[in-house]
Parts: structure tokens; sequence; C-alpha cells
């Protein structure tokens, strides 16, 4: 038979075990099903809300996948050119410091094209939040290679695999980023699991209390997936992910209150 | 006081928020200037120096998304790296000026001041179907006039608006009478008055997206329909030119900025050798006064424009004017200021004798 979902004991109060944030808009995302992105948006959304920030926060999207992300996103956003969402989210904070503001980045926009906007943003120790989903591909321009993709990894330019003689190596920017001055809070987090999921919140709750506190930048890395790009199912590429990914981007603190932390090496599960 | 010194000082009494650069000769002044004068202290303006000049066109960008007044300058190289985000400017509406003290080129060309980047200025200069309004000071004066007139059109039309000045005017000491300071407006007035800004997304409004992204190809065309009708009332309502002793004028000399400045000079020299000639000045660019371009045409025996580059501003005179009378063009390059004498010689040369 089918639900009746319209009926009023769907909708009491004590019958409720999830809803949806007003801060995500109620249209289907452009991510591929299976996609970290979702998650991502849903945590930092959720973290909004509860900090009743809605209106006190200005967000910088990039060019990727995360392109449309304001679509999404039930508050005011600019969108960046391609790799240069620090620069903007820089001038907004200086501007407005009494406003949260966030940028939202693929590996390509930060740590490619925006490589010197991302450094320095981090360097003067600006009063900002970075999120960076590390996906190890260019996901929106169909699958090309990153600078963060592994060595060895088959994409749309480097259809042998990463020659990392000819091609450099994966870039392990937030490893770069620890040791700037300025910046208070590093991380890397996922969003594969549930409970990876919940760390990635708190990250980010974290986060916003540091740039309350005015306590410079707090940067959190997603190791995320890319399913359509990888070219794999959405299960086999979050295993492909914690299979070799986390051992080159391990998972955890790296940086707390501006004291560098050793990451624990492949930290996937409790 | 130095031209941009009195650029810097007048930015600061517009009340403007902030400013974004980086260093490049011969501009550096402004920067400097305006570091040493603590605007921060004086009326809360922020100044920073960014770490190139893509990041600080980035930064106005993310300023002017806000609604905020902000400014940058630079000179010719690292106004072409500027171009992306003049561009990103234009497509998403946001008001900004930029100033350009311009050098000759190209690449890294010389320090030495050259009006070769009229193309670049009037344009386009990035990419797609864009323009800025450009204003030409020929003065210290001027200068410091046209910040406050080129934050208005800004904010008026929410466009990026260029200041196209050069080594020389820049560099160039004179006395000016600087403008009464205004306060900065507070982040209330501003929300008032920049509905359109992402500010903090309010209860009774939706949230506000700042974008120059359109990938519906219909939506993408009204785009352009809207900026085309803002650029044709631009040039309705914003032209501003110069004439000067024009009325009894045989011949003409067009010129701007720091061109105009030694054609006035030519222009006494040549009719002390009895040849009635006058000079007339665009000081918009674009909008290009063209009806008042056509109007000298019509009763001018000769024209000579007078520019510091192989022809650019000439095309735009050519354009304007529908009679059939001679126009010629006179240019140095590679930062060498001609004297009045020898452009005299030109109009000899080039249009009376010719």
């Amino acid at each position: 038979m089918e639900q009746n979902y319209n009926h009023p004991e769907w909708h009491k109060p004590e019958n409720l075990v999830y809803k949806r944030t007003d801060l995500l808009v109620d249209r289907p995302l452009s991510y591929c099903p299976g996609c970290g992105h979702g998650t991502v948006h849903r945590m930092l959304m959720e973290v909004i809300d509860e900090l009743g920030a809605q209106d006190k926060t200005i967000g910088v999207s990039p060019v990727g996948c995360s392109v449309l992300a304001y679509d999404f996103m039930n508050i005011d956003m600019l969108g960046a050119a391609h790799g240069r969402a620090p620069a903007l989210a820089t001038a907004i904070k200086r501007l407005w410091p009494e406003r949260f503001v966030f940028t939202y980045q693929g590996d390509g926009d930060l740590a490619a094209i925006g490589t010197a906007e991302t450094i320095h943003a981090c360097n003067r120790g600006e009063n900002i939040t970075i999120i960076f989903i590390n996906n190890g591909i260019y996901g929106m321009t169909g699958g090309q290679m990153a600078p963060t993709t592994l060595e060895g990894m088959k994409t749309a330019t480097c259809p042998y695999g990463r020659d990392v003689a000819t091609m450099g190596y994966p870039l392990r920017i937030t490893d770069l980023i620890v040791h700037l001055p300025g910046v208070n809070y590093v991380t890397r987090q996922s969003v594969h699991t549930p409970v990876n999921a919940r760390r990635t919140k708190k990250a980010i709750r974290h986060a916003f209390d540091i740039q309350s506190q005015k306590k410079g930048l707090s940067f959190i890395e997603v190791v995320s997936n890319c399913n359509s790009g990888w070219k794999m199912s959405a299960v086999q590429a979050n295993k492909w992910m914690e299979e070799n990914m986390f051992p080159y981007y391990p998972l955890g603190d790296m940086k707390v209150d501006g004291v560098i932390v050793e990451p624990k090496s492949g930290t996937v599960k409790e | 006081m130095k031209g941009n010194e009195a650029i810097a000082e007048s930015v600061i009494r517009a009340g403007c928020d902030g400013y974004f650069g980086y260093p490049i000769t011969p501009q550096s002044e402004i920067m400097e200037y305006l570091m040493a004068e603590k605007p921060f202290e004086r009326t809360g303006m922020v100044v920073l120096q960014a770490e190139s000049e893509t990041a600080s066109i980035n930064m106005i960008y993310g300023a002017a998304g806000t609604g905020k007044m902000v400014v940058t300058s630079s000179s010719s190289p690292g106004i072409s790296l500027m171009q992306e985000g003049i561009s990103y400017l234009a497509g998403a509406e946001l008001p900004a000026l930029i100033v350009n003290a311009v050098r000759g080129g190209p690449g890294l060309g010389t320090i030495q001041p050259s009006q070769a980047d009229y193309f670049q200025a009037c344009k386009g200069g990035g990419h797609g179907d864009y323009h800025m309004i450009v204003m030409a000071p020929a003065s210290v004066q001027e200068m410091a006039d046209l910040v406050k007139v080129c934050f208005d059109l800004a904010f008026k039309y929410r466009t990026p608006v260029m200041m196209l000045s050069d080594g020389a005017i820049g560099q160039m000491m004179e006395k000016v009478v600087l403008p009464d300071p205004i306060p900065r407006r507070t982040d209330e007035e501003l929300i008032r008055q920049c509905p359109w800004a992402a500010t903090g997304k309010q209860k009774d409004r939706d949230h506000i997206i700042i974008t120059s992204l359109d990938l519906d190809p219909a939506g993408q065309e009204k785009v352009n329909l809207k900026l085309q009708e803002k650029y044709r009332q631009i040039e309705e309502n914003e032209v501003r030119c110069e004439s000067i002793m024009t009325d009894d004028a045989d011949y003409h000399f067009v010129a701007f900025g720091l061109s105009a400045r030694i054609c006035q000079k030519s222009v006494d020299l040549a009719r002390a050798k009895g040849i009635k000639v006058g000079l007339f000045r665009p000081i918009s660019l674009f909008p290009f006064p063209k009806k008042e371009m056509n109007e000298i045409g019509k009763k001018s025996k000769g024209i000579l424009v007078v520019e510091m580059n192989a022809g650019q501003m000439i095309e735009d005179v050519r354009l304007s004017i529908d009679s059939h009378v001679k126009i010629e063009h006179y240019g140095r390059f590679g930062g060498i200021i001609p004297s009045p004498d020898e452009v005299v010689r030109a109009l000899e040369q080039k249009v009376i004798g010719g």
C-alpha cells in the first residue's frame, strides 16, 4: 500500500528525524550521484543555520564543479573567477569584519590556477575560512589531470597515468599551508561515511568559531571522490579513495590553535 | 602636488572604502601616499598591498560585489593582468574605479608615458562584449576632480570606470584645489543604497548572487542586451569634452590627456604664425564625443589627431565624422613626448600642405 505522506501523523514534531536546513535551497543539486559536494554543502549550511548567521555570512564560490554552489546555498554569495576566491574573500572580510566569510574551492581552482591567491591569503592570516574539496581531478571540464592527481592515476590528460617525471608530483598544498604563521587551524577530513561527515561538520563549526574570535585563517581540506571522473561506481570510488587517496592525503587535524600536530597516517575508521 | 598624490587624496576625500593594488612604475605613489596618509585611521578606508594585479582586481571584484566603493591603480603591464577581472566586473555589473597610468609598450616596454592603451581601455580589453567608462584627465586638477565623477558614474551605471592617465600627468606637479571630504557611507546606508549587493541575506529578500555566469544562451543574450542598452545610455548622457579656440578655427587638433596639453601650446604657436587652429579634447573616451566631433568635422578644413601611439583614437574620430574633411595622424611612441613645435610642423606638412 502506498504511504500517505500528507497524513498529519508524519508531521508531528516528535516523528521528525531529519529536516533539510532552510539554508539549502530546495532544488536538485547539479552534482553527480555519489559525489561528496552535496554532503559538504549540507554540513556547511547546517553550521551557518545553527549559528543563526544566515544574514551575517558572505560566501565565495569557485570555478569548477561547485561553480553553481550559490544556487544551492541560501545565503548571499559571489562567484569568483577561476582561482581567485581567496582574493575576493580577503577584500570582503577586510570591509565587513563582522561577517563570516568563506570560500568553497576545488583542487584545480585552489591548488593550480589559484595557488598564489591561496598562499598569500593564508600568509596574511586573513580571518576567513577556506573549504577545499580535493578529489584529485578536474570534474567539471571532463576529468583532466589536477595538481592533486595521484602518481599513476589515469585522467583524460594523462591517459597512461600521471608520470611524475614529466608531469610533476601530486601537490599536498595543505601541508604547505600548515607552516604559514597566519593560519590558525588546518584539518583534512572526508564525508564518505556518517562519522566522517560529522567530523567535517565539527571542523567547519570550529573554523567559524575561529572567525568569531578573529584568530586567523582556518583551512579545511575535504578529500572527496569523483566517481564520474574516476570512472567508478560511487561505492567503488569511496573504496578507491580509502585505499589510494587517504595514504597520500591522510585525514586528521594538522594545525590546531596555531600549533602544528603530526597527522595520523591512513586514519579511515574508528 | 603630484598627479598621483592628488588622485590618492581625492580618493580618500570621496568617501572611498578600500584600495587594493600592486606596485608598478609610474604610479606607485598612489599606494605609497595612501599608506603614509593612514586613511584607515582618518576615515576607516582599507588599504592593502596585494600579491599581484590579478589578486588586486579580484579583491576589487569581491569588495564591489558587496557594494563597497573601491579603487585600484596600475600601469599598462599590470592593467593587462587585470583584464580578466575587469571583464568579470563588467559582466557582473559591479562599480569600481581603475586608474591606469599608461606607459610605453608592448611587453615590459618602458616606464615613460604613453597613450598606447587607448584601444585596450576603450574597446573592451578583456573577453566579451563590454565597455568601461573611460575618462582622460589632462591636468593634476582634472585628475583630482574626476575621481568623484568616476565613482558616481561607476555606481550610477554599476560598471567599472577607468581613469586613463599616463606617467607624465601622474608625475607632474601642479597646484590643485582638493575636493571637500565626503564621509564614508555606513553599512546601513550602503545596504539601503545598494539593494543588489551581497551584504548578508536579509529575511525580507531572496539571497543575492553576484556572478557573470549564465549557462542558458537565452539568459546570456539577455545579459548582453542589457549591457548594450546601458552602454547606449552612457553614450547618450555621459559625454565630456572640451573645445579650445575652435570657433574661428580653420584647422583642428584632436587630442586627449597629455597630448592635448601639448597641443594647447601648439595652438598658440600656430596662431602666432597666422594659422587659425583650435583644439578638440575628448575627456570621456568611452563614451566618445561623436556628435561634437562630427560638428567640428563639418566646419574644419583639416584635422590632425595627435596621440602618443600609432593611431588609435583616430579610428573613433573617423567613425564620428561623416564629412570628407582630411584627417591625419601624428604620433610618437615608446615614451617619447612630442614637442609643440613638431606638432605644428606635422599640421603644416600632413594637413595644410599635404
